[in-house]
C-alpha cells in the first residue's frame, strides 16, 4: 500500500501499490477521488462528475 | 497476445478484463485516456495485437477508437460501430432499413412536427435524447402538454443534439426488458432486467437482473443486429411486445456486464478474451 494525500481534506488515503490511473476512491471525508499519474508517481485528484455522455 | 485497454475509469468490468487476461497468460497494456495524446508529428505506442475500447464517455470512446484505428490497431469496438450504437437516430435508421423489428420511432426537428407525429404514434409516447445513456432524460409523455414540456427541458440542456426530438411509442412490455450480449459471432449470455417500480428498466435505475435463457429467435435476432451495426462485443436491449414479439430498443457499443456475470455465473471477460484470441489468430 502507498499513502497519498487527499487533495480536498489533506488526510491520508491508502492506495494499493498496483493501482491504475483512473481508479476511483471514496475517501472518508466524502470526496470521490481519481488516481492519476503525476510525473511517474501515483497521486490523487478530485474525480470528474458523471458526464452527460457517460454510460451505456 | 498483447491487449490494449483504453479506458477513462476503472469499473468492475475493466478490473475483470485485466484479471482474466492475466489468468489466460496475456499481457494487458492499459491506456488511460487522460494520459494519452495524439500528435500527427510524433506518435509511438506499444505493440498491441488488439485494443479493447472501454471508455465510459462516448466522446472519449469514439475519439480513441478513431485515433487507434488510424494507427492501424484493431479496436473492439471500432469507431463506426460506436457511432451506430451511441446515436439512436443512426441505430434506428439502420435497423429499420434492414427490417429489424423496433418500436415505432419518429424523429422531428421542430416541436410542431414532434407533436404532430407523436399524435400519430399515439400517447403515451417516449422522448429520449438522440445520444444519451443510463436512461437519463428518457421520459414518458401522456399527452401533448407533457411532451411540449419535455421538449422545452431538452432545449435548455447542453446536449449536442438537443434540437432533435426523438420520439418512440411506449411499448406495453412486462415490467422488464432483455439484455443480450453478442461476443464475436456468438450470443452466449443475457439477462432480464426487471423493475416493478419504474417503467425504465436500466439497471443503472434500479432494475434487478435475472438470468435469461436465450431462445433461437432471440439468438438469430442478435446476430442480425450485429451484422447490421458492426462490432465484436455488443449489448443489445430488447423489448417483449405482447403482440409483435421481440423489438430491438438499443444497442450498446461499450456494454457493462457486472450484473450479467453475477446472476448467470458466466465469465464474460474470459469468454470475450478467448473469442478475441480466436479472431486475432484467424
Amino acid at each position: 500500500m502507498v499513502t497519498l494525500k487527499c487533495p480536498i481534506c489533506g488526510g491520508n488515503v491508502e492506495v494499493e501499490d498496483n493501482a491504475l490511473p483512473g481508479e476511483i476512491i471514496e475517501h472518508e471525508c466524502g470526496a470521490q477521488l481519481e488516481v492519476f499519474n503525476d510525473n511517474g508517481r501515483l497521486s490523487l485528484r478530485l474525480a470528474e462528475t458523471v458526464g452527460e455522455d457517460w454510460g451505456e | 497476445m498483447i491487449i490494449g485497454l483504453t479506458y477513462d475509469i476503472i469499473r468492475w468490468e475493466e478490473k475483470s478484463i485485466i484479471e482474466e487476461a492475466n489468468k489466460l497468460g496475456h499481457k494487458i497494456t492499459p491506456i488511460f485516456t487522460k494520459d494519452f495524446y495524439f500528435s500527427s508529428d510524433e506518435y509511438q505506442l506499444a505493440t498491441m495485437d488488439v485494443v479493447l475500447q472501454r471508455n465510459t464517455s462516448h466522446a472519449r470512446a469514439f475519439s480513441t477508437s478513431t485515433i487507434l484505428e488510424g494507427l492501424e490497431y484493431k479496436v473492439i469496438n471500432d469507431a463506426r460501430t460506436l457511432v451506430n450504437c451511441e446515436n439512436k437516430l443512426v441505430t434506428m435508421s439502420l435497423l429499420s432499413k434492414h427490417k429489424i423489428p423496433i418500436p415505432k420511432t419518429a424523429v422531428a426537428f421542430s416541436k410542431e412536427k414532434a407533436l404532430e407525429v407523436a399524435g400519430k404514434i399515439g400517447y403515451p409516447t417516449i422522448i429520449k435524447p438522440v445520444e444519451g445513456s443510463w436512461g437519463r432524460m428518457v421520459a414518458k409523455a401522456d399527452n401533448d402538454d407533457y411532451l411540449r414540456s419535455y421538449m422545452e427541458y431538452q432545449d435548455y440542456t447542453t446536449l449536442p443534439l438537443r434540437n432533435i426530438y426523438f420520439i418512440q411509442e411506449f411499448v406495453k412490455k412486462p415490467d422488464r426488458d432483455i439484455r443480450i450480449f453478442v461476443i464475436g459471432d456468438e450470443v452466449p449470455v443475457g439477462i432480464y432486467r426487471t423493475n416493478t417500480k419504474n417503467w425504465r428498466t436500466n439497471t443503472a435505475l434500479g432494475a434487478v437482473a435475472e438470468p435469461l435463457k436465450i431462445d433461437e429467435e432471440l439468438q438469430d435476432l442478435a446476430i442480425k443486429v450485429k451484422d447490421i451495426i458492426g462490432g465484436f462485443f455488443l449489448g443489445i436491449d430488447v423489448f417483449e411486445d405482447p403482440e409483435r414479439g421481440y423489438l430491438v430498443d438499443e444497442v450498446n457499443g461499450v456494454p457493462e456486464f457486472k450484473n450479467t456475470v453475477r446472476v448467470n455465473k458466466f465469465n464474460v471477460s474470459e469468454y470475450l478474451i478467448k473469442k478475441v484470441e480466436e479472431w486475432i489468430r484467424k
